[in-house]
């Protein structure tokens, strides 16, 4: 098994009684929450974090974009993977992802990701999604194209890093009539390709096509979401032709080792718990803007999302329903065992950091992760 | 209350419309909610006139239509309506993203139009008038908003949604944003034009505005030649339903009149 270690790099010093005047840490809470003086720090600590799980030797350390909001301090997440390009020195930086419908030119991600793909000389995975739905609300970039202008910009970017140029492209959004990408992409024909996901039949049908077997990344979800998403996928994949691989398979999740589970569970509450009933606070009007998802998905979403977001949901809740891995090593060890042999997915991606965790508990957690649960899969 | 179901295939898309009555043809373009009920202002209109009110592609009981990108695109099919149905001498009648459809389909040829009547249409913008943000809001918070009465949106808030209708409600909303998203229920580039209508035009709005504040009444009055405002006092953003009998009055007696 391969692990990434993820970051959202949040806004950790969040006054916490902000829900009293505002209904989400998102696209409409004023910016005056943030102080810049803090915030100098929090990305200097967020990137050292980073630094140190690739000398760890984490498989890979990734990044990813969110706009207006408290959850993730990363609206471009080129500018903290390039900041980790030349620091790191074996991991792979993966920037999952880029949200293609948001631009309006889908070939600066192009160039974006060449350019971290030639400086890290390959040490680069391209993540591609279409953004939660409050970042429609963010961009005013209208959430019922935006399946549409994610199929477009992806093929623009693919085209661009394989086909020579210059060329034409003539789409519904996108239009050019010089298409010649510089640099072009260190690794042949291109990085590989992952799409987060928090589960949709939608994506799986695109990311498990055999024209690009794209590794599915499954965040943030209970473990039957898990189970249903990844069988999913396998099921496409077998009605394609092909049998899917472990590798096309990722599970995102917040982690959190300690010394014992009992201290695990102490040191993790406050933080995980700030994470799901402040950063993650949502309406379902912000999450699921008309037209961001099929009308079948969008019904079901909305009964399944019922709990999650605006409900207050205790460390309790997301330990029950495996959204949280927390606990001693082998604790940790044997639920990612047991996940592993009944899921099989090839990359487990832990969210080492997540709300309010404070730096020394970060980096406890990232040190006890890799030294006492990586090991045991190695070779697997 | 007795109405004609039709389905027409217009444009490769079978829309359905509600038709009854006799007189001058009064076609009405709904607002931004689906709109399948053959409502009392209509059928009180349809004593007059020949009532016709089709579900717009992409709402309702209507087909969504692959064409269906912006409201440039409602405004012709809804010219290739006039057209289907052979009208001539057409009061035009619109409410919301319904008036702003009409106004665009009146820049564009009002050759078939006798009158225009806008109901808090949507369509332009003033910077210092911010409109509600519709696509935030709630069902709950967006019926509160829609009405004056408080005891209005009591009823409409404890009347049942059956599934069907909660489906139809969901799939509106995603051809109201795929028109009116961005830029936010209005045109840039329709305010150049709106100098060209020529027809008698009446605009009216309710005093209690929550979605598109009364004071873009003044505004549209300014760009549209010789046109008639009128705000109903006590009312929110559909009249037609809030205060049915002064909007059915006052149309009635402006097709009579001001249109003549």
């Amino acid at each position: 098994m391969k692990f990434y270690a993820f970051h959202l790099m949040p806004y950790a010093d969040l006054d916490q009684d902000y829900d009293k005047s505002y209904d989400s840490a998102w696209v409409t809470l004023p910016n005056s929450y943030y102080d810049p003086q803090k915030g100098h720090k929090l990305y200097h600590r967020y990137l050292d974090e980073l630094e140190y799980c690739d000398q760890l030797g984490y498989d890979g350390i990734c990044v990813n974009e969110h706009h207006q909001t408290a959850y993730s301090l990363m609206p471009v997440p080129g500018v903290t993977a390039g900041a980790l390009a030349r620091r790191s020195k074996n991991a792979n930086i993966a920037l999952l992802g880029r949200a293609l419908p948001l631009v309006n030119n889908p070939l600066t991600i192009a160039e974006e990701f060449a350019m971290l793909d030639n400086i890290t000389g390959g040490r680069f995975v391209a993540g591609f999604v279409r953004g939660i739905g409050a970042e429609y609300h963010s961009s005013g970039v209208n959430p019922a194209e935006s399946k549409e202008r994610f199929d477009e910009a992806h093929d623009l970017i693919i085209r661009a890093w394989t086909e020579t140029g210059p060329f034409r492209f003539a789409g519904k959004y996108y239009h050019f009539e010089h298409v010649n990408t510089w640099p072009r992409p260190y690794q042949q024909p291109h990085p590989p390709v992952w799409i987060p996901s928090q589960g949709s039949s939608e994506t799986i049908e695109f990311a498990a096509h055999p024209d690009r077997k794209y590794t599915y990344l499954q965040t943030f979800a209970p473990t039957e979401v898990l189970k249903k998403y990844t069988s999913m996928y396998r099921e496409v994949a077998e009605k394609y032709g092909y049998t899917a691989s472990k590798d096309q398979i990722g599970w995102a999740a917040q982690t959190y080792v300690a010394e014992t589970d009992e201290i695990a569970y102490r040191e993790a509450k406050p933080h995980i718990e700030s994470f799901l009933q402040k950063y993650m606070r949502m309406p379902k009007q912000m999450l699921l803007p008309p037209g961001y998802t099929s009308l079948r998905s969008m019904k079901f979403a909305m009964k399944a999302r019922g709990t999650m977001i605006g409900n207050p949901q205790t460390i309790d809740d997301v330990l029950n329903s495996g959204m949280f891995v927390c606990g001693s090593p082998s604790t940790v060890r044997d639920k990612l065992k047991e996940y592993q042999k009944e899921i099989g997915f090839g990359t487990f991606l832990p969210t080492v950091q997540f709300a309010t965790l404070p730096h020394d508990l970060t980096m406890k957690n990232i040190e006890m992760f890799a030294k006492e649960v990586m090991p045991h899969f190695r070779g697997e | 209350m007795q109405f004609k179901e039709l389905i027409e295939t217009i444009d490769g898309c079978k829309v359905r419309v509600m038709r009854n009555g006799s007189g001058e043809p009064l076609l009405f373009l709904h607002g931004g909610g689906a709109s399948s009920d053959w409502l009392p202002f209509m059928d009180k209109l349809s004593k007059k006139f020949d009532v016709i009110v089709p579900e717009h592609p992409g709402f309702g009981k209507s087909e969504t239509a692959d064409w269906l990108d912006n409201i440039g695109d409602l405004a012709y099919f809804y010219l290739d309506l006039l057209e289907h149905f052979g009208l001539e001498g057409v009061n035009l009648v619109g409410n919301s993203l319904g008036g702003w459809t009409a106004l665009e389909l009146a820049i564009r040829n009002q050759t078939r139009l006798k009158s225009l009547t806008v109901i808090s249409p949507a369509g332009i913008d003033l910077p210092d008038v911010p409109k509600g943000d519709v696509f935030l809001w709630t069902g709950e918070q967006t019926v509160r908003n829609l009405f004056h009465s408080e005891e209005l949106a009591e009823a409409v808030l404890s009347r049942p949604m059956p599934d069907d209708e909660q489906d139809r409600a969901m799939k509106s909303n995603v051809t109201a944003a795929r028109l009116g998203w961005q830029p936010p229920l209005y045109n840039p580039h329709l305010a150049k034009w709106l100098h060209r209508i020529s027809v008698p035009t009446l605009i009216l709005w309710g005093d209690d505005d929550k979605l598109i504040p009364k004071d873009y009444g003044p505004a549209f009055q300014k760009l549209i030649p010789g046109s008639t405002l009128q705000i109903i006092e006590n009312c929110g953003h559909v009249p037609q339903v809030e205060c049915e009998k002064e909007f059915v009055d006052t149309v009635t007696s402006f097709i009579a009149g001001g249109a003549s």
